[in-house]
């Protein structure tokens, strides 16, 4: 879509419909249907979407396993306890990561914000500050899962009750890891390019003649609350069910 | 998308309104742990998960990802198809109960002869 159509339609947003004969206009325009989002922003929820179902599927089918199996499933209260001081705290280190996980969520919001404000400075240590926290998350990850490996939880097995447990625990966090993973890599990569002025000077990403700007941080944004989102369930169903 | 749109398209907010919303995932998570922590059980330890569950996924999908701020044919776009997984989820746990019946009839130790 060219800037001038794009900023034609702009001039008009104010005047759009609303409501329900607002869905249908956008829907039914013959152009685009997501009127006030640029495409990068409407592909990114559509990605997003599709990961939803992926995520689901995972724990649609981490409900099935524990539903189905006859074997008590594993206490997560006690199998993810921590012994600190000679007291042994229940999820304490799952607590500990989801605060992390919402600490990073704040500051990528905080982000973004500055980024519209081309705050440039701001933006890049705000989104460097993200990026931490999400590291020591995966960091904190990583040690759960070497305790739980030295305990005996294996894909097959574990010691304490049903062995779909270690199968589900490994396919459902190993994969959000990995999200969290890839965003950190990304966070760094966009605060480069912030701190580089490239949102400034309108500077095209690797695979794109289009102008960039500071809205690639917001969906930037967008993946990373997306990662903070699913974490909510995991907690939910996974650590606390 | 020119960078024409980005000024008016931009999601600016009031910062006051993300300290306000970060207050309360972390208010809502420190619920969710405090479940634990007591060892509530049952029914309302259920639904407690659920209802802290929900209100932070809310949270950060209205006001983090902005989308409260985005027109109807996007959030219809999105927001509707997950409730899909719904069914999908009836219908696992439907068959699950099924699957679950069946092995205790013929796997069980104490059914067994």
């Amino acid at each position: 879509m060219s800037d001038h159509a794009a900023t034609a339609e702009t001039t008009t947003s104010r005047t759009l419909p609303k409501g329900a004969k607002g869905v249908v206009h956008d829907w039914s325009s013959d152009q685009r249907a997501f009127k006030t989002a640029t495409w990068h922003k409407a592909m990114m929820w559509i990605f997003l979407l599709s990961d939803t179902f992926v995520f689901s599927c995972f724990l649609i089918a981490y409900m099935t396993v524990r539903m189905t199996t006859l074997e008590p499933w594993p206490n997560a209260s006690e199998v993810f306890a921590l012994t600190i001081g000679g007291e042994s705290i229940p999820l304490i280190l799952i607590a500990i990561m989801t605060f992390v996980l919402i600490s990073s969520s704040g500051t990528m919001a905080m982000a973004v914000n500055c980024g519209y404000a081309k705050d440039r400075v701001k933006t890049t240590v705000l989104l460097l500050v993200t990026a931490a926290l999400g590291a020591t998350f995966v960091g904190m990850q990583a040690f759960e899962w070497t305790k739980l490996i030295h305990e005996g939880v294996r894909p097959w097995g574990n010691p304490w009750g049903a062995p779909q447990f270690g199968s589900t625990f490994f396919m459902i966090t190993g994969f959000h890891g990995t999200h969290v993973t890839i965003g950190v890599i990304f966070l760094l990569i966009v605060a480069r390019k912030v701190w580089r002025g490239d949102y400034d000077r309108e500077k095209p990403g690797y695979f794109t003649s289009q102008k960039g700007d500071y809205q690639l941080v917001e969906i930037m944004g967008l993946y990373w609350h997306f990662v903070d989102l699913v974490w909510v369930f995991i907690f939910a169903f996974f650590y606390l069910w | 998308m020119g960078h024409s749109t980005s000024a008016e398209l931009g999601q600016q907010h009031p910062l006051k309104l993300y300290f306000v919303v970060w207050g309360w995932l972390f208010i809502l998570s420190a619920g969710s742990y405090t479940i634990d922590l007591v060892h509530l059980e049952g029914a309302l330890r259920w639904s407690l998960i659920l209802i802290f569950m929900l209100l932070k996924a809310g949270l950060i999908v209205a006001v983090f990802m902005h989308m409260c701020w985005e027109r109807l044919a996007l959030i219809y776009a999105i927001l509707l198809p997950p409730f899909a997984v719904m069914v999908f989820v009836a219908i696992m746990a439907f068959e699950s109960d099924h699957t679950y019946d069946t092995r205790g009839a013929s796997f069980s130790v104490e059914t067994t002869r």
